[in-house]
C-alpha cells in the first residue's frame, strides 16, 4: 500500500505552526536553559508567538478576503474568514490574559503554586516557597492550548476536532490546579473539570462515531451531502449531531453542561481564569459556528428546537443564579454562562449577520472578561495588625517588602471585600465599572453594540423569541453588575463607617457548596485560615473576611495593569467606533463549504 | 464631523409629522453638535481632573450649562427665522454601526420639538448649576456633583436631539446612569442605596420595552431612525404590531416618568441633593416619556387601542400622584407626588393624539419652570431650616424667608392654575383637550375630562396645604437637629437668584407662550396642524369649572392648615390618608407582584442548580455503596451531581429533539 504524504501549504498554517512551535521550544527551554534566563527566555517566547499569529494572520488576511479561504493539509484544516478572524481574536486576547499571567506582585509572587506537585500544606511546599521557586511551565502549557484553541475553528474533519479539543483542553486542566493560594480549591476544581471534560468529550467521540456510522466519512463537507437530503434522516444521525454539539456545548459553558464553570473558574488561578474564560469560549463558539453551518445545515429544523431549548435555559439559569452569588469570581463564571446563552441567539440566527454579530461579541466579550479577571487578581486580602485597625489601605505602598510578603494574602473575592473599592482605588473600580458596564449591555460600551448584533441577527432570522428572552434576561443582569458598582463606589468599605454593609443581597441564601477553605500557609499568616490539613474537604462557604482582614490592591510589576488599560480602551473604542471592526468582520464571514 | 451638503429638496409642506429633514450645514449647524459636546466634555474634565479641579470646577461646569444654552438659542433664532414648513433640520454626525444589515446613522434632529427642550434643559438647568453652587458649598465632592449634573445635560439633550431611537436610547441610558449617580450622591447610608436601587430598577423595567420596541421595529421596518419608522408606520406593519410596539414604548415612558405601574420610585429618589430633584425629578428627565410619546406620535395614531392605554395610564397617574401628595409630610415627597401627578396630566394629553401634543409640551415647558422652582424653595427652606423636611416642623416662614416665600408662591399660584399665572394656560388647555371627544366616543370626553377636572381641585388642596404649612400658620418648629435653637434665616443671593428668575417664568411664561397661539405655533411642523374641536361643554363652562374647584379645594386648605391648628404628630386619619402615606400600598404591591416572585423563581432556580439533582443522585450513591464511598473518600465535592446534571439535560433534549423530529 503507497502512502502519499499531503502537500502541506505552509504559509496557511502559520498563526497555528507559529504558537505550537513556541510552544514546544517553551518546553525545551525549561530543560535546556538555566535557572536564571529562564523566565526571560519564556516571557520572550510567550509575549512572541501571539505577536507572530498576529502578524501571520495580517499577512493571510488578503488573499483570504478575496479567494474565500483554502483547506490545507488535504482539508483536514480549513484556512476561510471566520478562521483568520478567530484565530486573530484568539492570539489579541492570548496576549492580553498573557500580561495577566506574566504579572506578579511587587514582591516578586506570580499566581501561581511555587510546585504544583507538592502537597498541599506540606514542608515540601513550604521549602519551595521559601527558596522562591517559580514555575514557568505555564507559559508553555498555555501556548499548547492556545495553539489547540487555534486549530479547533479551522477543522474540516471530525477527527481533527476531537484532538484539537484535547489539545486545549490538556493544558487547561493542569493549569487550572496550579493556584497558589487555595490550593485545594484548585486542585479540586481541576478534577471537576478534567473529570467533566473526560465526560463531554466521551459524548463528543460517540457522537462523531454515530455521525461515522451514518455517513460513512468524516469530512465536513461530505457529511452535509450525505445529510443534505431530508428524506435521509435517520435517529442515528439526529443523536449522533446532538452529542458532537454537546461536546462544544461543554466548552463554552451552556446549561445543562455548564456545571464545572463556576467551581473551575473560582479555583483556578485568577489570571487563568481570565484566559479560559474568553478564550475558550471564542474557539468553542467559533467551532460550535462551523459544525452548524457546515456539517448540519439540512438538520437546520431539527437541532432548532435543540438550541432553542439550550440557548433560554442557558440565559435564564445564568442570569438568574448570577443574581445570588456572594464570590465575585463565581458571579463573574455565571455572568459568563449568560454571555454564553445571548451568543447562542447569534448562533441560531443562522446567517451571515449571525456570523459576524458572533464573532464581534466573542471580541468584546473576551477583551471585558480578561480585564475584568485581572482586576480581580488585583483586589487582595490583607491582614491589619490588631494595634491599627483603622490603618488606611493606601498607606500599602510605603510599607516594607517584607511587610507586603506577610501581610498580602490571597485574592478578597466575597463581594463585601468589594465595598468602598471606589473611594480607595478609583481608577482600578472605574475600569471595572466599565467592564461590567460592557457585560451589562449599556451603549456606548463594546458590550452594547455587541448584543445590538446578534439580537438583531436573531430577529432578523426569525429567532425572536430568543433574543426577547435575551433582552430581558439581560436587562435582569444588569442588576448583579450594578449592584457592585454601588458596592465599590457606594458603599463605604466595612471598618471604615459605622454604616452596617451590605454584603450582596438582603434574602439569598447563601450557595453551600463542597469547599476546601486551605490558605497556602505564609509565616504570619492566621492559622485559622490555613486550618484545613489537605486530607478533608470543608463543605462551608468560602472564609467570609474576619476583622482583621481589609481589602487592597497588591502593588505589582504592573503587567496586568497594562492589560487592564488596554481592554478598558478597547471596551470605549470599540463601543464608540465599532464600525472599522465590523466592517473587517463581515468583509470574511463566511465559511467554506 | 458633520454633513456639508445642504440638501437641495426642502421637505414638502406636510400636515401630519413631518419624517424627513432638511440636512442643516453652514451657519449655526456647523457648531451646534457643541450643545451636546460642551457639558460632555466638562464633565470628562471635571472626572479625569480630579482634586486639582476643586477650587474652580463648578464654575467650569455653570460655564458649559450656559453654553450649551447659547448654542441652543442661536440654533432656535436660525430655526425661527425659517418658513414653518422648513422647520426640522437633520445634523448628520456620520455613520455609527455599518456592517452588512446593520447599518446605523448617528444625527441630531433639531426641530420644533427637541429645540424647545434643549432651550427648557440648558435654561433650566442653568439656573440650577448656579444653585448648586451655593447649595452644595460645605460638601467636600462637589465638583463630582458638577462633572455628573454636566453628564446629565449632555445625556438628556443627546435624548431629545437622537434623531433615531438607537441614539434616543444611547441618551436614555444616560441619563438613567447619571439620575442614579445624583440619587446616590449621598449614598452613604443604607435607605438611600435602596433608593437609588429602586430608581434602578424600574428604569430597568421601562428600558426593557424601549429594547422590545425596538426590536420589534427593526423587524418590521428594518430602521431604528425616526424619518424612516415615523414617516407611515401604517404602511409597513400591521396595527397589531404597532400597537404592540406602542404599548412597549409606553412601558419605557412609565418607568423613566413615574407613570402607574412604576411610579414608585419617585418619592423615593427625593434622597439625593435638592438641586437634582428640581432638575432630573421635576423639570428634566421625568419628562422623557412624556417626548418619547410626543416624538412617536405617528406610531400611536395609527394604534388606537394603544392611545387609549396612555389615556387610562396619565388619568390613573394624575389621580394617584393627586392623593398621595394629600397625604405627605414630607415636603420633597409631596412636590414628588405632585410631579407625578402633572406628569400624569401630560401624558394624558399625549394620549389624546395631535389634539393633545402641543399642550402636552406646554404643560411640560411651564411645569418645569413652577416645579423647578418650588423645588429651590423647598431646598431653600431646608437650607434654612438645618435640613428639616417635616412641614408640621414649619409654619409661619413667611416672615423669616421673605424671597422663597414670594417666589414660592408665585410656584404655587401657577400649579393652582390662577389665571393669569403660567399653569392656567397650560393645565386648563389640557382639561379641555380632555373634553373633546375622540373618535366620536362621547363616554371618553365625560370620563377623561371628569378625571382631570377632579384632578386639579385635588391638586389645588394639596400644594395650598404645602403652601400653608410651610410658609403660614403659627411656627412649629423648635430645635435643631444637635439641640440649638432653630433660626430660619433667608438663603444666600447664589440661590435666591435663581429662584427668583423660574419666578418670573412661573408668572408670565404662559401668557407670553400663550398669546396669540405662539407656543402651538411653534411646535405645528411637529405636531401637525389640528382642526378645532368642540368640546362636549362650552370652553367658557369649563373654565368657570375648573376655576371653582380650585377655588374649593384652596379654601378648604386654608381652613385646615392655615387658620386651623397643625397638629405636630400627624393624626392618624382615614384610612385613604393612611393609605397615601405609604403610597397607596405600592410598594407592597410590588413585593407580592413582581419581587416575591423574581425571589421565589431565583430560589427555586438556584435549588434545583444544587439541590434536586444532587438529592436524586444521592439516592443512587445509597444503591451503590462502594461507589459512593468512594466519592465520599475522594472528596471532590458533587462532581457527580454535575456529570448527572449533564447527563439528565442531554438525555430530555435528546428525547424533545427525537419527539419533534418523528
Amino acid at each position: 500500500m503507497s502512502f502519499t504524504a499531503p502537500e502541506i501549504a505552509w504559509g496557511a498554517l502559520s498563526p497555528v505552526v507559529i504558537v505550537l512551535v513556541a510552544g514546544i521550544v517553551g518546553v525545551l527551554v525549561e530543560a535546556f536553559v538555566p535557572d536564571r534566563a529562564r523566565r526571560a527566555a519564556q516571557l520572550v517566547l510567550a509575549f512572541g508567538a501571539p505577536v507572530g499569529a498576529i502578524v501571520a494572520v495580517a499577512a493571510l488576511w488578503d488573499g483570504v478576503s478575496s479567494s474565500g479561504g483554502t483547506d490545507v493539509l488535504d482539508g483536514s484544516l480549513l484556512v476561510d474568514g471566520p478562521t483568520l478572524v478567530i484565530q486573530g481574536v484568539i492570539a489579541v486576547l492570548t496576549l492580553l490574559a498573557l500580561l495577566v499571567v506574566a504579572d506578579r506582585t511587587a514582591t516578586g509572587e506570580d499566581a501561581f503554586a511555587p510546585t504544583a506537585a507538592s502537597i498541599p500544606g506540606s514542608d515540601y511546599e513550604e521549602l519551595a516557597r521559601r527558596k522562591g521557586l517559580t514555575q514557568t511551565e505555564v507559559y508553555p502549557l498555555l501556548l499548547l492550548a492556545t495553539g489547540g484553541m487555534m486549530i479547533l475553528p479551522a477543522t474540516g474533519d471530525l477527527l481533527t476536532l476531537f484532538v484539537a479539543l484535547e489539545v486545549l483542553s490538556l493544558p487547561l486542566y493542569l493549569l487550572t490546579g496550579m493556584a497558589r493560594r487555595r490550593r485545594l480549591l484548585s486542585q479540586e476544581a481541576a478534577l471537576k473539570y478534567f473529570l467533566l471534560g473526560a465526560f463531554a468529550s466521551a459524548l463528543l467521540i460517540f457522537g462523531v462515531a454515530l455521525v461515522y456510522g451514518y455517513s460513512g466519512t468524516l469530512r465536513y463537507s461530505e457529511i452535509a451531502a450525505a445529510t443534505g437530503t431530508p428524506s435521509a434522516l435517520d435517529p442515528l444521525l439526529l443523536v449522533g449531531a446532538v452529542l458532537l454539539l454537546v461536546g462544544l456545548l461543554f466548552k463554552v459553558g451552556a446549561v445543562p453542561f455548564h456545571s464545572w464553570t463556576p467551581d473551575a473558574y473560582q479555583g483556578a488561578p485568577t489570571p487563568i481564569t481570565g484566559f479560559m474564560a474568553a478564550c475558550t469560549k471564542v474557539a468553542a463558539f467559533g467551532a460550535l459556528l462551523r459544525v452548524y453551518y457546515t456539517i448540519f445545515p439540512g438538520l437546520q429544523w431539527d437541532l432548532d428546537v435543540f438550541l432553542w431549548t439550550v440557548a433560554i435555559a442557558t440565559m435564564v439559569v445564568g442570569t438568574v443564579v448570577a443574581l445570588v452569588q456572594t464570590d465575585i469570581k463565581r458571579l463573574l463564571a455565571y455572568s459568563s454562562i449568560a454571555h454564553a446563552g445571548f451568543i447562542l441567539t447569534g448562533v441560531v440566527a443562522l446567517d451571515e449577520a449571525g456570523i459576524s454579530a458572533v464573532l464581534f461579541y466573542l471580541l468584546v466579550y473576551g477583551v471585558a472578561t480578561v480585564g475584568a479577571f485581572g482586576v480581580v487578581w488585583l483586589v487582595r486580602e490583607r491582614t491589619v495588625p490588631q494595634a491599627s485597625t483603622d490603618v488606611a489601605a493606601d498607606e500599602l505602598a510605603e510599607a516594607g517588602d517584607e511587610d507586603l510578603r506577610t501581610s498580602v494574602l490571597g485574592e478578597a473575592t466575597h463581594l463585601s471585600q468589594w465595598a468602598g473599592l471606589g473611594r480607595t482605588h478609583p481608577a482600578l473600580a472605574g475600569a471595572f465599572a466599565l467592564f461590567l458596564l460592557s457585560f451589562a449591555g449599556i451603549p456606548l460600551t463594546a458590550g452594547f453594540i455587541g448584543k445590538f448584533a446578534v439580537f438583531s441577527a436573531a430577529v432578523d432570522g426569525g429567532a425572536w423569541p430568543l433574543a426577547l428572552v435575551g433582552v430581558l434576561s439581560s436587562a435582569a443582569a444588569a442588576f448583579f453588575y450594578v449592584r457592585i458598582i454601588v458596592l465599590m463606589y457606594f458603599t463605604p468599605a466595612p471598618g471604615r463607617d459605622d454604616a452596617a454593609v451590605e454584603p450582596s443581597d438582603e434574602d439569598a441564601a447563601p450557595v453551600v457548596e463542597s469547599r476546601a477553605s486551605d490558605e497556602n500557609a505564609a509565616p504570619g499568616e492566621d492559622v485559622a485560615l490555613a486550618g484545613a490539613d489537605g486530607s478533608s474537604a470543608v463543605a462551608t462557604l468560602v472564609a467570609a473576611p474576619t476583622a482583621t482582614t481589609t481589602t487592597t490592591v497588591v502593588p505589582s510589576e504592573g503587567l496586568a495593569a497594562v492589560a487592564i488599560a488596554v481592554a478598558a480602551v478597547l471596551t470605549v473604542v470599540l463601543g464608540v467606533f465599532p464600525t472599522p471592526v465590523l466592517d473587517l468582520i463581515s468583509d470574511v464571514a463566511r465559511f467554506l463549504p | 464631523m458633520h454633513s456639508l451638503a445642504l440638501a437641495a429638496t426642502l421637505p414638502a409642506v406636510s400636515p401630519v409629522v413631518n419624517p424627513a429633514g432638511a440636512t442643516a450645514s453652514g451657519g449655526v449647524w456647523s457648531f451646534a453638535w457643541l450643545v451636546v459636546a460642551l457639558p460632555l466634555a466638562s464633565a470628562a474634565v471635571l472626572l479625569l481632573l480630579g482634586r486639582r479641579a476643586d477650587r474652580w470646577g463648578h464654575w467650569l461646569g455653570v460655564l458649559a450649562s450656559t453654553g450649551a444654552f447659547v448654542v441652543g438659542l442661536l440654533a432656535m433664532l436660525e430655526v425661527l427665522g425659517q418658513a414653518a414648513s422648513s422647520r426640522v433640520w437633520d445634523l448628520r454626525l456620520g455613520t455609527w454601526i455599518d456592517a452588512g444589515a446593520l447599518h446605523l446613522d448617528a444625527g441630531l434632529r433639531f426641530d420644533p420639538l427637541s429645540l424647545t427642550f434643549v432651550l427648557l434643559v440648558t435654561f433650566v438647568g442653568t439656573l440650577i448649576h448656579v444653585y448648586s453652587v451655593a447649595y452644595m458649598e460645605h460638601d467636600t465632592d462637589r465638583r463630582r456633583f458638577f462633572a455628573y449634573l454636566n453628564l446629565f445635560v449632555a445625556a438628556m439633550l443627546l435624548l431629545v436631539l437622537a434623531d433615531s431611537f438607537v441614539l434616543l436610547f444611547v441618551g436614555w441610558e444616560g441619563v438613567g446612569l447619571a439620575s442614579y449617580l445624583l440619587i446616590g450622591f449621598w449614598n452613604h447610608n443604607t435607605p438611600y442605596a435602596v433608593a437609588a436601587k429602586k430608581a434602578f430598577v424600574a428604569n430597568r423595567v421601562g428600558d426593557v420595552g424601549l429594547l422590545v420596541a425596538m426590536g420589534l421595529m427593526f423587524a418590521h421596518f428594518g430602521a431604528l431612525d425616526f424619518g424612516t419608522v415615523l414617516a407611515d408606520p401604517a404602511a409597513h406593519a400591521s396595527e397589531g404590531t404597532l400597537t404592540a410596539i406602542g404599548l412597549m414604548l409606553l412601558l419605557a415612558a412609565c418607568g423613566k416618568s413615574a407613570q402607574f405601574p412604576l411610579q414608585s420610585w419617585l418619592g423615593d429618589a427625593m434622597a439625593g441633593p435638592t438641586p437634582v430633584s428640581a432638575l432630573i425629578h421635576a423639570a428634566t428627565m421625568v419628562t422623557a416619556g412624556v417626548y418619547l410619546i410626543v416624538r412617536s406620535g405617528a406610531i400611536f395614531e395609527a394604534a388606537p387601542s394603544a392611545q387609549l392605554v396612555v389615556v387610562v395610564v396619565g388619568a390613573i397617574t394624575l389621580l394617584f400622584g393627586a392623593i398621595v401628595g394629600c397625604a405627605k409630610d414630607d415636603i420633597k415627597k409631596a412636590l414628588a407626588a405632585s410631579t407625578m401627578s402633572q406628569i400624569g396630566y401630560m401624558v394624558l394629553a399625549a394620549g389624546l393624539g395631535p389634539v393633545g401634543y402641543a399642550f402636552a409640551i406646554f404643560h411640560l415647558v411651564t411645569h418645569g419652570f413652577f416645579k423647578a422652582g418650588m423645588f429651590l424653595g423647598a431646598g431653600s427652606v431646608m437650607h434654612g431650616m438645618d435640613d428639616q423636611v417635616d412641614m408640621r416642623r414649619f409654619g409661619g416662614l413667611a416672615r423669616y424667608m421673605k424671597v422663597t416665600w414670594i417666589t414660592f408662591m408665585m410656584g404655587w399660584l401657577a400649579i393652582l392654575g390662577i389665571p393669569p399665572f403660567s399653569g392656567f394656560f397650560s393645565k386648563d388647555k389640557i382639561i379641555e383637550a380632555a373634553f373633546i371627544p375622540t373618535d366620536g366616543a362621547q363616554w371618553r370626553a365625560w370620563v377623561f375630562g371628569t378625571v382631570a377636572l377632579v384632578g386639579a381641585g385635588i391638586t389645588a388642596f394639596y400644594m395650598s396645604r404645602l403652601f400653608f404649612m410651610t410658609f403660614e400658620g403659627e411656627r412649629r418648629w423648635t430645635t435643631r437637629k444637635d439641640g440649638s435653637e432653630q433660626h430660619p434665616h433667608e438663603s444666600p443671593a447664589l440661590m435666591t437668584w435663581p429662584m427668583i428668575v423660574l419666578a418670573v417664568g412661573s408668572v408670565g411664561l404662559g401668557l407670553f407662550l400663550a398669546l396669540g397661539n405662539r407656543f402651538t405655533g411653534w411646535l405645528e411642523p411637529v405636531t401637525g396642524h389640528v382642526e378645532h374641536e368642540e368640546p362636549v361643554l362650552p370652553a367658557g363652562v369649563l373654565i368657570a369649572l375648573t376655576l371653582t374647584v380650585v377655588v374649593v379645594g384652596l379654601v378648604l386648605a386654608w381652613r385646615r392648615y392655615a387658620t386651623a391648628t397643625v397638629p405636630v404628630v400627624p393624626p392618624l386619619g382615614t384610612a385613604l390618608t393612611r393609605a397615601a402615606r405609604v403610597d397607596l400600598y405600592q410598594d407592597a404591591v410590588n413585593d407580592a407582584v413582581l419581587v416575591e416572585p423574581g425571589q421565589h423563581l431565583t430560589r427555586s432556580l438556584v435549588y434545583a442548580d444544587h439541590a434536586v439533582v444532587d438529592g436524586g443522585v444521592k439516592g443512587v450513591t445509597h444503591a451503590t455503596v462502594g461507589l459512593g464511598a468512594l466519592l465520599r473518600r475522594l472528596q471532590t465535592g458533587y462532581v457527580r451531581t454535575y456529570a448527572a446534571t449533564m447527563l439528565g439535560g442531554l438525555v430530555v433534549l435528546l428525547v424533545v429533539v427525537l419527539a419533534v423530529q418523528s
